[in-house]
């Protein structure tokens, strides 16, 4: 019996010390990706390339999401407003929520689950089958050649993808309030540009969408450099990603606006 | 070649993220570039603000004319003070015109509208609005009609 207590008493130390561990990893992992000087001529390219795969491509299904998020928050706005009168408000409500919240948030979870499992599959499997290995046998360090592109372009796509989600939102919202539900146009945007702040809100909401592009980039990469490489490492790694993220995202999310717009 | 539409498609994205930040600060949160030397500055005391804030619009005749600066205590009459930054090509406000705050429609954010007086003398940049109507507190009002003493008052 008294084996037993101890046993399990060892098993938690041996699971906590391997996520702290782990933390410890990803921190020397990420130091030594961003402050290392790449020596090859082409990382311009490289980083371009990852821009492509990263941001480029996750530009549709950002787009599509968040026109209809923007659409579906001014018909909830007015179907709620329209009993006090003052539907004019729905332009201040769709811009505001869109700002600062949804926008970064919303584009980072997108954006988890577009790019980020799909940096973690590919690095796992160049770790699976071996060319991060054989890359440092030729004498390329796999962190500057794979790795730091990777993470450069997921945090510079994302404050550039949030503010498209903002724009195409607000864009949205307006079709649907102003053309469709007859708000008069004026009280719609004069509403919006008299409560949102550039600095506050839209300056705020894009510091937000940096940070989010720093965790979530850095859980991908992370994750797929540290996976087991095996086709079912790599699957774990990829849900791990995107669990992982999603979390952080959304914990982040409320530390930022605590300190942001509270008074905490 | 293909390494070439990568490039185009990037150098777009870039650019249209760019340009969505640009138009969410022109459009959205009504940053202007107007500098400050289209505008003069003309201040106005108030009992009482309401929850006027600086960026509400200065109307006169339903037409705005100008944006509110600063909304500040004023700590000698404790009243507040309201400096207002009015369009320079609008240089003709009689001296005796009044300054009101109004809300548009019931719930609406409130602004400054401006009723013009008959003298021939006009404002001038740093002067002050003597007549002044301050915001009507809803709350106040009902208070009132309660008291009964809407009209023992006039």
């Amino acid at each position: 019996m008294k084996f037993d207590v101890l046993g399990r008493l060892a098993q938690l130390g041996q699971f906590v010390l391997g996520h702290i561990q782990s933390i410890g990893r990803s921190g020397i992992f990420l130091f030594l990706a961003i402050f290392s000087r790449a020596s090859f001529k082409n990382k311009g390219e490289l980083l371009i390339r990852q821009l492509y795969n990263v941001g480029v491509l996750s530009l549709i299904i950002v787009t599509v999401s968040g026109l209809f998020i923007g659409m579906v928050l001014a018909l909830q706005g007015y179907s709620i407003l329209v009993s006090y009168g003052s539907e004019g408000a729905v332009g201040q409500l769709v811009a505001l929520s869109l700002v600062r919240e949804l926008g970064p948030v919303v584009t980072a979870l997108l954006f988890a689950g577009r790019a980020g499992s799909a940096l973690t599959a590919e690095i796992g499997l160049m770790k699976a089958t071996e060319q991060l290995s054989s890359m440092e046998m030729i004498g390329v360090d796999p962190l500057k050649r794979v790795i730091a592109p990777r993470f450069w372009a997921g945090v510079i796509s994302m404050p550039l993808l949030a503010a498209i989600f903002n724009l195409v939102g607000i864009l949205g919202g307006s079709m649907v309030g102003v053309d469709w539900l007859g708000i008069y146009e004026g009280s719609f945007w004069t509403g919006m540009q008299q409560s949102v702040d550039f600095i506050d809100d839209v300056g705020n909401g894009m510091v937000k969408s940096l940070v989010f592009g720093i965790v979530v980039t850095w859980i991908a990469v992370f994750q797929g450099y540290d996976a087991t490489p095996t086709s079912e490492g790599i699957s774990r790694a990829t849900t791990r990603t995107v669990v992982y993220s999603s979390l952080a995202v959304l914990g982040l999310d409320f530390i930022l606006t605590a300190v942001m717009f509270g008074e905490l | 070649m293909r390494m070439r539409t990568v490039e185009i498609s990037v150098g777009a994205f870039m650019l249209a993220g760019m340009l969505a930040l640009v138009a969410m600060a022109v459009k959205v949160s009504g940053l202007t570039t107007s500098g400050s030397g289209e505008t003069y500055e003309l201040t106005a005391y108030f009992d009482n603000t309401g929850s006027l804030k600086p960026r509400a619009k200065i109307s006169m005749a339903g037409v705005t004319i100008g944006k509110i600066k600063r909304v500040e205590l004023d700590k000698d009459s404790y009243m507040a003070k309201v400096v207002m930054g009015i369009d320079s090509k609008v240089d003709n406000i009689p001296i005796d015109s009044t300054a009101a705050i109004v809300t548009a429609g019931l719930l609406g954010e409130q602004f400054i509208s401006i009723s013009i007086g008959g003298d021939d003398i006009y404002l001038q940049n740093g002067e002050r609005f003597e007549d002044t109507q301050s915001a009507l507190i809803l709350e106040e009002l009902i208070g009132k009609f309660l008291l009964g003493s809407v009209g023992k008052d006039n």
